[in-house]
Parts: C-alpha cells; sequence; structure tokens
C-alpha cells in the first residue's frame, strides 16, 4: 500500500449528515469485479436522477470534482454496512483522506485497510472547513504526522488511532504484519485448544453433513 | 480475575498478544462467508495465499439468491457470477458450504444461532455488518471488511483495537405487542445512529432476561445501527437449553463440559463500565421509523418531527432532507402515512417467533397492499409451512418466497420501485436500501402485519385485542 504523509489536494465539501455505506456505493454496482473501477459508482444515486442523468449541481458533478483527493463531510459517514466497496468507490474516484466528525466503525477500518486517512474532527472544526469550501474551491494540506489541517491560514487538528496511524504512514499490510506472529499463534492454540476443545471445527458428523453439501 | 465483564471474559480467553500500539490479536473461532466474499478470495489469490482454517469458516448463499426459485437459471448474469463465485471458492479452498438448494440454507445470522454453530464465549466474524447478531448467545461477534475477511481467511486471527463498554439495562416488562425491534429502535432514536460508536454493547435487565433467544438476536441485531459493531447478552439457562441439541453445537459429555464454562461468562457484579445507559420497559411502545436513518424512529402514536423545532441546525438540515426523500410533511400523524408495499423479512426478524407474531395479526384479514413474506432460513420456511403460517399469509393476499436477503438489501433483484412506501420489518431505512428512490419504515413483523390490514402505518395493539375478544 502507497504510504499516507502529506497530502496537498482540493478538497470537496459534502455537506450532509449520515452518509451511509449504502449511498457511497448501492447495493446493485456491488456484483462488479473491482476491476471495472469503482469510481463511478460513488454515491451513484446522489449524483445522478432517476434517468441516470448526471445532476449537474452535486458537488462531485463539477469541474475540478474529479480532481479533488480530500473530502470534507458531517457526522456518521460510513455507518452502515461494512461493504468495503464503499471505500473502493472513493479510493477509485482518487479521494485519500476523508474529514468528518465521525465515521462508521468498519468504515474506518476498512479506509485504513485502503490506505484512506478517516481524519476526525470536531464538529465546530468541521463547519469551520465546510465553509470556508464553499467560499471557493480550496486546496488544503492534510498532514499525518503532526495530526493536522492546514486551510486558508487556518490549522486544525484531527484524531486518527495510533495504529492507524502508523499503518498509514508506512503503508503496511496487516497479513505481511501478522506473518510476523506466527509463532506466538501457535503457542497460545497449543493452550487454547487443550482449555476449550469444544472450539476446534464442528461436532463429529457436523461438518460431514456440511461437506455433503448441495452446491 | 474478578470485576470482568463479558466482553473482558471473551476478548481476554481469545487475546493472542498485543502489538506495540497496544492493538490486540485475537484468534476467530468461527468465520461466515456469503457471496459478497469474492473480494476476499480474490486478495487470497493475488498474493497466492490459502486459507489457514477451511474448517473454520462456513459459506452460506444468502444475499443474492432469488426467492422466486431456487433455480439459477431464473437470475441474471451478473448474479448467477457472484453466487457461483461462492461455490468456486470455497470449493477451491476446502471451505464447507451450505449452498442455495441445502434444506439448511438461510441468512447467514439465521443459520448460525439455528445450526448451534453460533454459541457462548466464541469469537465470530462475518463481512456483514449485523454478524452482531451472534452476541445474542454470549458470543463476540462483530462485522468485517473485505480486508479484514482475507486476514481471516489467511491467518484464522484479526487485529482489533479495544472497544469501550456500554451497559445498556431495559428495566421492568415490555407491553403486550411491544417486542425486542421496539427496544432496539427506542434505544437507537435516543442515543442516536452512532450513538454506541466504539462501544461494544451488552443488554441486561429484567427484561432482557424475559426475552426468548429469538427476540435477543433481533436486538443484538440492531446494535449496528446505533453504531456498535457489537451487542451481547450474558448467556443463561435459556441459551443453553436454546442450543442442546443442535447439530453444530457440542455433544454429549463436551455440551457439559462447555456449558459450564458458558456459565461463568456472564458480567461480575462489581464489573464497570465506561458508559450506563438504563431505559423503563413500560415506557416504551410499537415504534416506526419515518426517515431515512433508524434513529429517525418514535412511537406509532406520534407525528412526523417538525423540521423548525429543531434547535440543532445541523439536525434540522438532515429533518428536511429525509422528510423530502420520504415524501412526508411535518406534524402529520404517522398513522396517515398510506403504504404501496411489505416486507417481512431478513436477518433482524424474519425467525418463527417472528412469523407467528405478523400471522397472528393477518390470521383471517386482507392485506391492503400487496407485499413479500421471505423466511430467514429454509428451515424456518419449513417450520412455519408445517404451523400452517403460510396459508395465513397467502390467504391474506401475500407471496410467500423462499428464503434469503431478498428485499432487505435487494441484491437479488426483489425491489421497490421508485418513489414506492414499504412497511418492513428489516434493519436499514437508508434512501435507495431497497431499490433506487424506495421508502423504508421500519417497525416489527407484527407492526407489518397492522400496516398491511390498514395500508397505512398502524398500531397492533388494537388489532390485537379484537382477536384476543373474538
Ligand atoms: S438480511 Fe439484510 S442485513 Fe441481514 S445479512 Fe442479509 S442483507 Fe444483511
Amino acid at each position: 500500500m502507497t504510504p499516507f504523509t502529506q497530502l496537498t489536494a482540493p478538497a470537496c465539501p459534502l455537506v450532509r449528515s449520515n452518509v451511509d455505506t449504502d449511498q457511497l456505493i448501492p447495493a446493485r454496482f456491488m456484483k462488479e469485479p473491482r476491476r471495472v473501477g469503482y469510481g463511478q459508482f460513488l454515491l451513484y444515486d446522489l449524483r445522478h436522477d432517476d434517468t441516470g442523468k448526471p445532476i449537474g449541481d452535486f458537488i462531485l458533478n463539477q469541474p475540478g470534482a474529479d480532481q479533488s483527493q480530500i473530502m470534507v463531510t458531517r457526522r456518521n459517514f460510513g455507518a452502515g454496512s461494512s461493504r468495503e466497496a464503499a471505500v473502493y468507490a472513493l479510493v477509485d474516484f482518487g479521494f485519500r483522506c476523508v474529514i468528518a466528525p465521525s465515521f462508521g466503525d468498519i468504515f474506518s477500518s476498512n479506509a485504513v485497510n485502503n490506505g484512506l486517512l478517516p481524519a476526525l474532527v470536531s464538529e465546530a472544526d468541521a463547519d469551520r472547513l465546510l465553509n470556508a469550501l464553499e467560499t471557493e474551491p480550496t486546496h488544503i494540506t492534510v498532514d499525518l504526522a503532526t495530526q493536522q489541517i492546514h486551510f486558508a491560514d487556518q490549522i486544525i487538528p484531527f484524531d486518527i488511532n495510533a495504529v492507524w496511524k502508523t499503518k498509514l504512514l508506512n503503508g503496511w499490510d496487516d497479513i505481511d504484519l501478522t506473518e510476523g506472529y506466527r509463532s506466538a499463534i501457535d503457542s497460545f492454540l497449543l493452550t487454547y485448544q487443550t482449555r476449550y476443545p469444544w472450539t476446534q471445527g464442528q461436532p463429529e458428523g457436523a461438518l460431514g453433513l456440511i461437506a455433503r453439501d448441495n452446491r | 480475575m474478578s470485576r470482568q465483564t463479558l466482553f473482558d471474559k471473551i476478548w481476554q480467553s481469545h487475546e493472542i498478544c498485543q502489538n506495540d500500539e497496544g492493538q490486540s490479536l485475537l484468534w476467530v473461532d468461527r468465520h461466515l462467508a456469503h457471496e459478497g466474499s469474492f473480494h476476499a478470495f480474490n486478495k487470497l489469490a493475488e498474493r497466492g495465499l490459502t486459507v489457514r482454517h477451511p474448517e473454520l469458516t462456513l459459506g452460506i448463499a444468502d444475499h443474492y439468491v432469488p426467492t422466486l426459485s431456487r433455480s439459477l437459471t431464473d437470475v441474471n448474469e451478473k448474479t448467477r457470477n457472484v453466487i457461483e463465485q461462492l461455490i468456486s471458492n470455497t470449493r477451491a479452498h476446502g471451505v464447507p458450504l451450505i449452498g442455495m438448494n441445502d434444506p439448511r440454507q438461510g441468512i447467514v445470522h439465521v443459520v448460525g444461532p439455528e445450526l448451534g454453530l453460533t454459541q457462548p464465549g466464541l469469537v465470530m466474524v462475518c463481512g456483514d455488518s449485523h454478524t452482531s447478531t451472534h452476541g445474542a448467545l454470549g458470543a463476540l461477534a462483530f462485522g468485517i471488511g473485505a480486508s479484514e475477511v482475507a486476514h481471516v481467511l489467511a491467518t484464522q486471527t484479526l487485529w482489533q483495537n479495544k472497544p469501550k463498554q456500554l451497559r445498556i439495562r431495559i428495566n421492568g416488562s415490555l407491553s403486550p405487542a411491544v417486542s425486542a425491534k421496539d427496544i432496539a429502535l427506542a434505544w437507537i432514536s435516543r442515543l442516536g445512529a452512532d450513538g454506541a460508536r466504539g462501544y461494544a454493547i451488552e443488554y441486561a435487565g429484567s427484561a432482557i432476561d424475559d426475552l426468548s433467544v429469538e427476540a435477543r438476536l433481533t436486538l443484538c441485531n440492531l446494535s449496528i445501527e446505533g453504531g456498535a459493531r457489537c451487542g451481547m447478552i450474558a448467556p443463561d439457562e435459556k441459551t443453553i437449553e436454546y442450543l442442546r441439541d443442535r447439530p453444530m453445537a457440542p455433544k454429549g459429555e463436551d455440551f457439559e463440559f462447555a456449558s459450564t464454562w458458558w456459565r461463568t461468562l456472564a458480567t461480575d457484579a462489581d464489573a464497570s463500565f465506561d458508559r450506563e445507559v438504563e431505559l423503563d420497559a413500560s415506557d416504551i411502545a410499537p415504534q416506526v421509523t419515518w426517515g431515512t436513518s433508524p434513529e429517525e424512529a418514535m412511537p406509532i402514536t406520534g407525528r412526523v418531527p417538525n423540521p423548525d423545532d429543531e434547535h440543532s441546525p445541523d439536525k434540522a438540515r438532515q429533518h428536511r432532507d429525509s422528510l423530502e426523500y420520504m415524501g412526508l410533511k411535518p406534524d402529520q400523524l404517522l398513522t396517515d402515512i398510506v403504504i404501496n408495499r411489505i416486507f417481512i423479512g431478513s436477518c433482524t426478524n424474519a425467525r418463527i417467533e417472528d412469523l407467528r407474531a405478523a400471522a397472528a395479526v393477518l390470521k383471517g384479514r386482507k392485506s391492503k397492499v400487496p407485499g413479500l413474506i421471505s423466511a430467514g432460513s429454509t428451515q424456518v420456511k419449513a417450520q412455519a409451512e408445517a404451523e400452517g403460517l403460510d396459508q395465513i399469509f397467502i390467504d391474506a393476499g401475500l407471496e410467500w418466497r423462499e428464503s434469503g436477503c431478498s428485499m432487505c438489501v435487494g441484491m437479488n433483484g426483489d425491489q421497490l420501485k421508485s418513489g414506492e412506501r414499504c412497511a418492513s420489518s428489516t434493519n436499514r431505512n437508508f434512501k435507495g436500501r431497497q431499490g433506487l428512490g424506495s421508502r423504508t419504515h421500519l417497525m416489527s413483523p407484527a407492526m407489518v402485519a397492522a400496516a398491511a390490514v390498514a395500508g397505512h402505518l398502524a398500531d397492533v395493539r388494537p388489532l390485537l385485542q379484537e382477536v384476543s375478544q373474538s
């Protein structure tokens, strides 16, 4: 994964709360393989009218929106379904950072696993930022090491879980990291299996029942 | 060792180690995989990895399966493709699968408890946010994204930050016709759709003790709608009796051995929580949602809120936006909201008790609107048919379908038309959730049945009184 250190890019205001993952990518697009590029599906039903025509004044349809890499929005962004496709849609569109006063829990971990920074700010700071962006499309700078957002002549702090910060800064991937813990896992299992033997797979017969599955 | 919560006890027994930043590596006992797992299997393939413990994952087809028939020839190519990927991925990795035509097929979160795969004290995950359901049996169960699913497949472990803990106590007892769904919508409307974000919830109190296991599953299922990744209830004798003799629960001596441990899992009397919330069960009336977030719920006796009365500008804007999308007017009576369709289904409210509750209202009555009923599992469907519930629904003019996620998410094509308004026993009233432009009102199955009979949102209580008087 590409490390995330500092990003200066045009920011895009999405002045709404509760933008859930069903809105970020409607379920009907999730049958598609990732290689088709999920950016085209991002916020599809907000971007298009009932006939599929792009809605001109929606923020992502405005000239230059395709250049923006930072989204600023309101509370409870990414709530709901665990679909990582919501993050794929943001990332494939070009976003590398979302700034909001709160995020859906599963969304945040999905974001970090795809190199997308979920930056937590206070409600008041989100308002200041959204106000600044409303007046003119603006480049802002997000600096992960210092956890600061610079815009116009202002600086606002943001929060990010320490582990996630390290992962993003280094572009680390969990599967690689976990390989280093192989012996810890093995020795854990020795004790665990003795203490809770019934947790190791299905009881005699049940698995056979399942294996005879009706594919 | 004292002063531990149910959550602490499970977390501690599954913690392999911590990294420098204090994140824990957890052992995962059970992983459930549905059709959406193809992204995760593709990740494994990209990296040339195999499934480390195929015997601890169970594949189940639910999200995309057709409900009109059980034939793959009846679905479009893209949908078929997704179902076939689940078959080929599980087969390639030796992962057991409950396929579309298996008599035990159903929605993952209905099938897990039903087969006894869900057990107290286990850590369970699935690439689906309603995995919180399984916490009803005292498991630590939560939804994960595709990267995390790939990690579980490759290592049978998961890195997690320990969440804070919230106890929601429901004291007293529920009034007749008030259900677990109403408890959930009541607390979510009070705390907000992100009110429990960052917390693991434990539900406790006399009203929770009184709930059946199935009702507890409904309550824990909805934890995610309040922002919590998991919700749990301490295992008690009801839990243990529920699990006895289920096919995937431990057998014989193993069962006795396991249940001895299960009995020790309840939160210690002197354990403390980061936050406590209490509700009085007798204050909870049947709830419906009027907006596009589960927090936009209120008692059926109320009126649609007026954004002008809201002092937070952000809330006012959100309410205006919801009212516009839902096509509602401020201050209108909830019982004046006319519906076009009903749906009873989903992992929230499609177990046998849910179908019985709906049938009790629909018996001998007609639905004024068309609608679908899709049982939570093929076994639930068979049980309902054995009890004659299917005939009650059909006589009421409703469609009795095969089991699957169906119109909860509409991935299989069971969708509302744009602008259609549905009384639904599901879990999300999000914009477009039941199809582009769909308008969803969440409520309990009995309340859906009442709406069907009335043709508009309605209080189920008078209808049930008529039944008991006749
Ligand atoms: S029924 Fe709905 S909420 Fe439940 S698993 Fe299926 S899609 Fe998800």
